[in-house]
């Protein structure tokens, strides 16, 4: 398989097991340039530990992730790969809750992240403008002020994103993005998702049915660690297999 | 300089109260000291000069470590060890100024080591007769060990109260070796019987008074130069790791330095601190390496405030003059009262005098202007109840040790 070209993300015969559990098995994954695939699967799946993997924090027993190409991501720790350019939002939303929106969206912008020149740094004209136009994305600008901490959960939930947008990634990992939300936020998220997906690769992974098809993008579903279907919405739930995992045997 | 650039900016209203306060007692002290007349009754007697020297040592303590546990969440119960290496470093040099003073008369060795029947300096006793080297030596040592030590405990990822023990085992470890007679630095008797420092008698009024005004710049140094670290990016960040760790991590920072440089400077700070203490107080010994004084600056800061830099001063401050009122009026009580006062603080005062004060200040002022304030609200109830919270998760202290 061409893992050069039009791949952003390629996982091969990817195996992980935790005390005799096979979390992941021979998983196998790619994922174009520029692409947004949605990933399902039923709870324990391995959708977590799959993305655990991609970031630097699992390393795989056996398999091949490339990213990108050239960068063989199972060499890399978690800092390495997020310069490398892989955003990840966690399941729970995981901001800076002591800091103003504002200082949340500084402190993840794309530069040196050398810790020494961080005590001499001061914001140039330039990363002001990066955040002004990052809180717009995600409608945050009435509240740059504030402490994270006094956000509501969905606010939260694209603060984190609006975090994401700031490293100004290559690939995004975004883990359940709408758990929690009204339907007017989950609304908001996927107009947020579709128009960061016009310049970046991004995975979702989502229980929410309602929203993948809302998303409209090629399915992955996931069970017991492996691929068991790939295709539109459509034709994945339709699987005879998916039925089963999902409605039980 | 950062600290150039944090005065330009403005200080912060209260900090710049707090240095108002250290200078002037910094030049009144020595005053009222010295220049009064000891049948006046604005007289200042010699022994309280000491006694608040100590305090302002005590207090530059507490802040070196708020500056790692109030805002970047490692809460070491060993920084007691930074601030003996540092008071040690000053006593071998207050050790070599004795010269053959000492009760045996030996030029060039202390009277511990004649009485051991050592025959020759050791190779690590050298260059403390000369005050540059020491002063090196009361940054260097501290700050050497808590760059290894953090260099290991980081990149290893030990957080939390794994770490807060195994700080706990560093200082009790240092507290046994330098209580063996082999190690050279005086057993369990420490080093004592000092004469004088660069030349100048150590019981001597104005000396004293000296000190104390040292002490009270040197502690100005540390709150300008804290305060300014943690307004910076830097700051920034150590409050990004204290709060979420991995997602700084996944932002593509290293906790692991970010740590590591909070945790080096503050050892820095904790050993400048015991050097400014040890000629106050006129002895060092191992004692000082004892896990309970290391438990006791974590109590100083919790009580004034940790993540504030007027909180642990005023902390550390408070609870010495409890400390030196009760062990004069009740000295079998004051290990309860130190107890009790913890578990006080734990329970009805999360966030310390300092922490608590903000609180209800700000609670008052969103109740006198609630339309213009309302929308950002500092911390509210809810706010205080999620801390709560969190404190009861954190891995808090044990006062009864």
């Amino acid at each position: 398989m061409n893992k050069t070209t039009d791949t952003i993300l390629y996982l091969d015969g990817v195996s992980v097991s935790f005390d005799g559990f096979r979390a992941i098995n021979n998983l196998s994954l790619v994922l174009n340039k520029g692409e947004m695939r949605a990933i399902i699967g039923p709870n324990g799946a391995g959708k977590t530990t799959m993305m655990d993997i991609i970031t630097g924090k699992t390393r795989p027993d056996m398999g091949e992730v490339y990213f990108d190409g050239t960068h063989d991501l199972t060499r890399y720790d978690e800092a390495d790969i997020a310069v490398l350019g892989i955003g990840r939002k966690f399941q729970k939303p995981t901001v800076f809750e002591s800091h103003t929106v504002e200082d949340n969206i500084a402190l993840s912008l794309k530069g040196p992240r050398v810790v020494l020149s961080t005590l001499f740094n001061r914001r140039s004209a330039e990363e002001a403008s990066r955040i002004d136009a990052i809180l717009a994305t995600i409608r945050l600008e009435e509240r740059r002020n504030e402490l994270a901490f006094n956000l509501s959960h969905g606010q939260k939930q694209w603060l984190e994103i609006g975090m994401l947008l700031a490293q100004d990634p290559k690939l995004l990992l975004v883990d359940e993005p709408v758990a929690g939300m009204t339907d007017a936020e989950t609304e908001e998220t996927v107009r947020l998702l579709k128009d960061i997906a016009r310049h970046h690769s991004v995975i979702v992974v989502e229980h929410d049915m309602h929203f993948v098809r809302e998303l409209g993008v090629k399915v992955t579903c996931l069970h017991e660690g492996s691929v068991l279907s790939e295709g539109s919405l459509d034709r994945v739930s339709e699987d005879p297999r998916v039925i089963e995992v999902y409605l039980g045997r | 300089m950062i600290a150039a650039r944090f005065l330009r900016d403005g200080i912060d209203r209260r900090i710049g109260l707090l240095l108002a306060i250290l200078l002037a007692a910094a030049v009144l002290v020595p005053l009222l000291n010295l220049a009064v007349p000891p049948t006046s009754s604005f007289h200042m007697p010699t022994y309280l000069v000491a006694l608040l020297g100590k305090y302002l040592c005590y207090a530059m303590l507490a802040l070196s470590l708020d500056l790692v546990w109030g805002y970047c969440g490692i809460l070491s119960l060993g920084h007691g060890a930074f601030f003996a290496l540092g008071g040690y470093a000053m006593g071998m040099y207050l050790m070599r100024q004795i010269g053959a003073r000492g009760v045996y008369g030996n030029p060039d060795l202390p009277d511990f080591m004649v009485f051991l029947n050592w025959k020759e300096l050791p190779w690590y006793w050298y260059g403390f007769d000369q005050f540059w080297f020491a002063a090196l030596m009361v940054m260097l040592a501290p700050g050497l060990l808590a760059f290894a030590f953090g260099w290991l405990a980081f990149r290893s990822r030990v957080t939390g109260v794994y770490l807060s023990i195994i700080t706990q085992a560093m200082t009790y470890a240092l507290l046994l070796a330098f209580f063996r007679n082999d190690m050279g630095f005086g057993g369990n008797n420490g080093l004592t019987d000092f004469k004088d420092i660069l030349g100048f008698n150590l019981q001597a009024r104005a000396t004293r008074a000296a000190l104390f005004s040292i002490s009270a710049l040197m502690l100005s140094g540390a709150v300008i130069i804290t305060a300014a670290l943690v307004s910076s990016k830097y700051g920034k960040l150590m409050i990004a790791v204290r709060d979420a760790e991995s997602r700084t991590r996944f932002l593509g920072w290293r906790p692991e330095n970010i740590k590591l440089f909070a945790f080096t400077i503050s050892a820095v700070m904790a050993g400048i601190a015991g050097a400014l203490y040890v000629p106050q107080v006129g002895i060092i010994n191992p004692s000082e390496f004892s896990p309970a004084n290391s438990i006791e600056i974590v109590i100083w800061t919790a009580v004034g405030g940790r993540g504030t830099i007027l909180g642990p001063v005023i902390g550390a401050v408070a609870v010495n003059w409890g400390k030196s009122w009760f062990t004069a009026a009740m000295p079998e009580l004051w290990l309860f009262a130190l107890g009790g006062l913890f578990i006080a603080v734990t329970l009805l005062l999360p966030k310390g005098i300092v922490g608590t004060w903000d609180e209800w200040r700000a609670a008052r002022r969103a109740r006198r202007l609630p339309n213009e304030l309302a929308p950002v609200s500092e911390p509210s109830l809810a706010e205080a109840a999620a801390r709560t919270a969190r404190h009861s998760i954190d891995p808090g202290p044990q006062p009864a040790e």
